[in-house]
């Protein structure tokens, strides 16, 4: 493969926005299956719709990102009503919720996807904006301006959930019900609301980062199977419930398959998550900041 | 002795069909629901008897089929040769995966078994002996009689191949490697410190897994005449092993006959009267609704509606 | 009185009975049934769409002439989604279950490669659409290709023998692994090798590739003088804009060649400015005289605005049409729906369509190419009807068709006025 200094700067910087963008699209999963331990295989899913849904809204004339923002309520009150009913059915029973939880969530990742298939067809779907299919230009490089716009709205989100979970009343609940559950019972705070409220929160974020996904690139209903693995990758190796964790794993992955795609070729890129995430599994399955 | 004498009638009565003129259609989605009651019997022995979800039943699957390809076309193998080619690398597959990830617990299993089945994926994309992402056109030898056409072989083939995997699933859910299973299954803790050799048990349900799919997996590139990557390590054969396990029933070798049964004939009326997609949408259905609603599958139900128990 | 009456109610009846029929009366021994899969959605849906309306058409006319064999024409299509692992299904059903007579095989190489092992198995007549090179490995005798183009030199020779006209000596092959790209890039390679033109960059990517960024770079780094690329409607929108997004480069002198997807309405209408200065193929541009294209491009309109569907029809639907076309002069020629008797008149005769005689060499293949190479030329955003002027294509190879130089490099041509 042809190497040049160039090439290999291009593919940091391509790496970098990827990784962020990577990293706001497993934010969400950070939450729901990082803190709360729900085995939630459809966050790809839900994501996916969150994109198609903004393909509607923006289609009326809205700008994409903005349409993804406006999903974000919508979205909240499905992801509460999600862990409702995923709670009232396996977690508050407990046999054996394992083996029912994951199917559970894998079949909801199907009956997701199909959907999709039966209203919009399997064709790709585009958005249109002022900033997709113009790039920066710094000297050589061109830097196309939908990544950086997905690495902004990426950054601003991580760090705003950052902020939520360290410094507000809920957003500390949230985390202490991660830690200590029964702890929490006994000094009278409801669990479960908080946990509703923070799965709600965490459906919410995947709105936006579906807007993203669709802003980058084309979206069609089966790619959340790929995303599957990039996002498990990416919380498995930040470690479960760490937010500043999940930046760090989004770089890492971004740049890894950046470099795999310029060096090696397309074809093994789609690999490069799910065989980090076998590695980290096997080597360090805390990940880097774990608790 | 009654199970044997099932299994033979059985045999004998999917030869007398494949040699009586019925439509030709009926042997062609016949096959594929077969295919589903080996791959859900297989699928049954880690996740029903030992509690391991494996999402990576394309995986055996598919190397099953790639295994059967590479024999074909570099020795003209024969269609057996393919089928324990299919079962061997199965088996090393499971071995392996099992080696790597069975000290993980629920969902990471289930989620490096998917990881597992994306790498297979790629590696087969990258060999082009195999055809990579392209594909291979493959041009089956002539048919032995009795049998007027391929389809109608393949179809008893794989008919007696499901006898055989639930034969293999009886043995062993009756034997103590069921009774270590099962106690792992309801605590892995307590089953180790009775003495129970966890790992070991495990190993041995994930390879034979392994190597059930992918024997189901060998006749494939035959069946089609056609290999591809996408559509061999689809996951729509987690669904549909899945799906079959739990809606038939998971603690008993019956309940993935049952459910793949049942599930599998659906899915081809479905697919010849509405779409593709639609019946695939039902499996997701069935299985999000039983899953709720019935988590002792047809079985549980029968137990629970019937005088008697089983 | 009694012989008039009977007279009279002879005469009625027969007026009753005439009334009843509309138009032609057909045999009584059931449709001749044709069958096929048609990719209406996925990559290759746009083209699709527009080839299956034009085959409907021709179903139309020729039950209005009569059917054939005195029975009416059914067309039983389903829709693939250009997925190959829905064809043998699909075809299977057809066969067993619909019980067809005739089969087409789906628009494209990709959803017709599980097609031909199949079809040799079990003594088929295919009637080929738009497929390149599907039938080599399996060699199946009973195969007859709608498409102007037989071999890899028949598609490449044009876009390489201009740029070698133009000094080029370095080529950059960019090609998606699948049966389409990789038939069309083997026969590339040897040709460019054989006309000593270096190649500096050869990748493949998988089909589900969106983001070409990184192999764009790629390319702009490798400094070729050509860029060869062969891909399907999606990658090849992707591609394009990819180009447009990072740069390929002031050194290319001519980029494209082998981009399915550019000839379809729906993509040229989207793509619009994008598409200047790239030279790509086609089987029919505005200027090219076939008998009776004008004609069947007018009533395809028609057909077209009423299924809301690619309005010009350039691209796929007269072929398509030739296809009925050559189905109707064999059945009638051979009198019998009977596959060998089919497939031996195919062989010998020279069949008569609305883009001109068709002769088949001994692969199914046309004995005589037709394909075009032409450079898109001011084109502008959001105009379906511009492109019905033959200056938005400017023919530069074959020499019987052309209309004009190619502009070189590729960043000048994407900037010239028409």
């Amino acid at each position: 493969m042809f190497f040049s200094f160039e090439l290999l700067l291009e593919a940091l910087m391509f790496g970098v926005l990827l990784g962020c963008f990577y990293a706001a699209v497993s934010i969400g999963l950070s939450v729901s299956f990082g803190l709360l331990d729900v085995p939630h295989v459809a966050h790809p899913a839900i994501m996916v719709l969150g994109s198609y849904a903004t393909y509607l809204v923006a289609g009326q004339g809205l700008d994409p990102i903005l349409s993804g923002v406006l999903l974000m309520p919508v979205f909240f009150v499905v992801g509460v009503l999600v862990y409702r009913f995923y709670y009232e059915s396996f977690e508050r029973r407990g046999t054996e919720a394992g083996v029912r939880g994951l199917a559970f969530f894998f079949g909801l990742a199907f009956i997701i996807e199909i959907g999709l298939i039966l209203v919009f067809g399997v064709d790709q779907r585009t958005v249109e904006a002022a900033y997709i299919g113009e790039s920066l230009e710094l000297g050589e490089y061109r830097v196309p301006y939908r990544m950086l716009v997905a690495f902004g709205v990426a950054l601003v989100l991580t760090f705003a959930l950052t902020l939520y979970l360290s410094r507000t009343f809920t957003g500390r609940a949230i985390k202490a019900v991660a830690q200590d559950e029964p702890a929490l019972r006994l000094m009278g705070a409801n669990p479960v609301r908080i946990k509703q409220w923070a799965f709600g929160i965490a459906t919410g974020v995947s709105a936006l980062a579906g807007a993203m996904l669709i802003v980058v690139g084309p979206v069609e209903p089966a790619i959340d199977r790929l995303y599957i693995g990039r996002t498990f990758c990416i919380v498995v190796l930040a470690g479960l419930g760490s937010m500043t964790g999940t930046l760090v794993a989004g770089l890492i992955l971004g740049i890894a398959e950046s470099m795999v795609l310029m060096f090696f070729g397309a074809s093994w890129a789609p690999a490069v998550a799910f065989s980090l995430l076998l590695l980290v599994l096997g080597v360090r399955p805390q990940g880097l900041f774990g608790r | 002795m009654r199970f044997w004498i099932s299994a033979a009638v059985l045999a004998a009565a999917s030869l007398g069909l494949a040699l009586s003129p019925v439509n030709e259609y009926f042997f062609y989605a016949a096959y594929v629901v077969l295919t589903f009651v080996v791959l859900a019997t297989a699928w049954n022995i880690l996740g029903g008897y030992a509690g391991y979800v494996n999402f990576g039943t394309p995986a055996f699957f598919g190397i099953g089929a790639y295994a059967a390809t590479v024999l074909f076309r570099s020795l003209g193998a024969p269609l057996a040769v393919q089928i324990a080619a299919g079962a061997l690398m199965g088996g090393l597959l499971g071995f392996g995966v099992g080696m790597l990830t069975l000290r993980l617990r629920g969902i990471f299993f289930a989620i490096a078994t998917v990881a597992v089945v994306f790498i297979m994926e790629t590696l087969m994309i990258n060999w082009r002996y195999v055809g990579g992402a392209t594909g291979l056109q493959l041009l089956r030898p002539e048919v032995i009689a009795p049998f007027e056409n391929y389809i109608r072989m393949l179809f008893v083939v794989m008919a007696w191949m499901g006898i055989a995997a639930v034969a293999i699933a009886r043995y062993v859910q009756d034997s103590w490697i069921g009774r270590g299973l099962r106690a792992l299954r309801d605590s892995e803790e307590a089953a180790e410190a009775c003495g129970v050799p966890t790992l070991k048990l495990k190993l041995f349900a994930c390879t034979v897994m392994g190597g059930l799919m992918g024997a189901a997996g060998a006749p494939m590139p035959m069946y089609l005449s056609f290999i591809e990557p996408a559509s061999t390590f689809n996951l729509n054969y987690t669904v549909g092993a899945l799906g079959g396990a739990i809606i038939g029933g998971m603690s008993h070798w019956l309940g993935p006959i049952i459910g793949a049964l049942l599930l599998g004939s659906l899915q081809q009326i479905v697919t010849v009267t509405i779409s593709g997609e639609v019946n695939v949408l039902i499996v997701g259905v069935l299985l999000v609704l039983f899953v709720v609603l019935a988590p002792e599958g047809i079985l549980g139900l029968l137990k629970k509606w019937l005088p008697f128990s089983k | 009185m009694r012989h008039s009456r009977r007279k009279v109610l002879k005469a009625g009846a027969a007026l009753a009975v005439t009334a009843g029929i509309p138009g032609r009366a057909f045999a009584q021994a059931g449709p001749v049934k044709v069958g096929m899969s048609m990719p209406q959605t996925g990559s290759l849906g746009a083209g699709g769409q527009a080839a299956l309306v034009a085959l409907r058409l021709w179903v139309d006319d020729v039950n209005q002439r009569g059917g054939l064999l005195n029975r009416k024409v059914e067309l039983i299509a389903y829709d693939d989604q250009t997925n190959p692992a829905n064809v043998p299904g699909i075809y299977t059903k057809l066969l067993d279950v619909d019980k067809v007579d005739l089969i087409i095989a789906p628009y494209g190489t990709v959803p017709t490669a599980p097609l031909m092992p199949m079809a040799k198995q079990r003594g088929l007549l295919v009637m080929g659409n738009f497929s390149f090179q599907v039938n080599a490995k399996v060699q199946h005798d009973m195969w007859f290709n709608n498409a102007p183009w037989n071999n890899a030199s028949s598609w490449s020779d044009g876009f390489f023998a201009h740029g070698r006209k133009l000094g080029a000596k370095t080529v950059a092959f960019l090609a998606a692994d699948q049966e389409f790209a990789q038939n069309l890039a083997n026969g590339a390679r040897e040709l460019a090798k054989k006309g000593n033109i270096k190649a500096v960059y050869d990748q493949n990517y998988p089909p589900t590739t969106t983001d070409f960024s990184s192999l764009v770079r790629g390319i702009r780094a490798a400094k070729p003088d050509m860029v060869f690329v062969m891909s399907y409607p999606n990658d090849s929108v992707a591609i394009v804009r990819a180009v447009n997004e990072i740069g390929i480069g002031s050194g290319v002198k001519m980029f494209g060649g082998g981009m399915v997807g550019l000839q379809f309405t729906p993509i040229m209408s989207s793509l619009g400015s994008l598409l200047n200065g790239i030279v790509n193929y086609n089987s029919y541009v505005p200027g090219m005289k076939y008998p009776g294209i004008e004609d069947f491009l007018k009533r395809y309109a028609q057909r077209a605005k009423e299924a809301k569907v690619d309005p010009l029809g350039f691209y796929l639907p007269p072929f398509n049409y030739a296809i009925g076309q050559m189905l109707e002069q064999a059945v009638n020629g051979a009198k019998s729906l009977e596959h060998k008797q089919l497939a031996a008149y195919l062989k010998k005769n020279e069949m008569k369509t609305v883009v001109g005689p068709i002769r088949y060499g001994p692969d199914g293949e046309w004995a005589n190419a037709r394909v075009v190479q032409a450079q898109f030329r001011g084109v502008v955003d959001k105009d379906v009807e511009q492109f019905r002027s033959p200056a938005r294509q400017v023919v530069i190879y074959p020499d019987a068709y052309k209309t004009g130089e190619v502009i070189a490099p590729f960043e000048k041509a994407r900037k010239a006025k028409a």
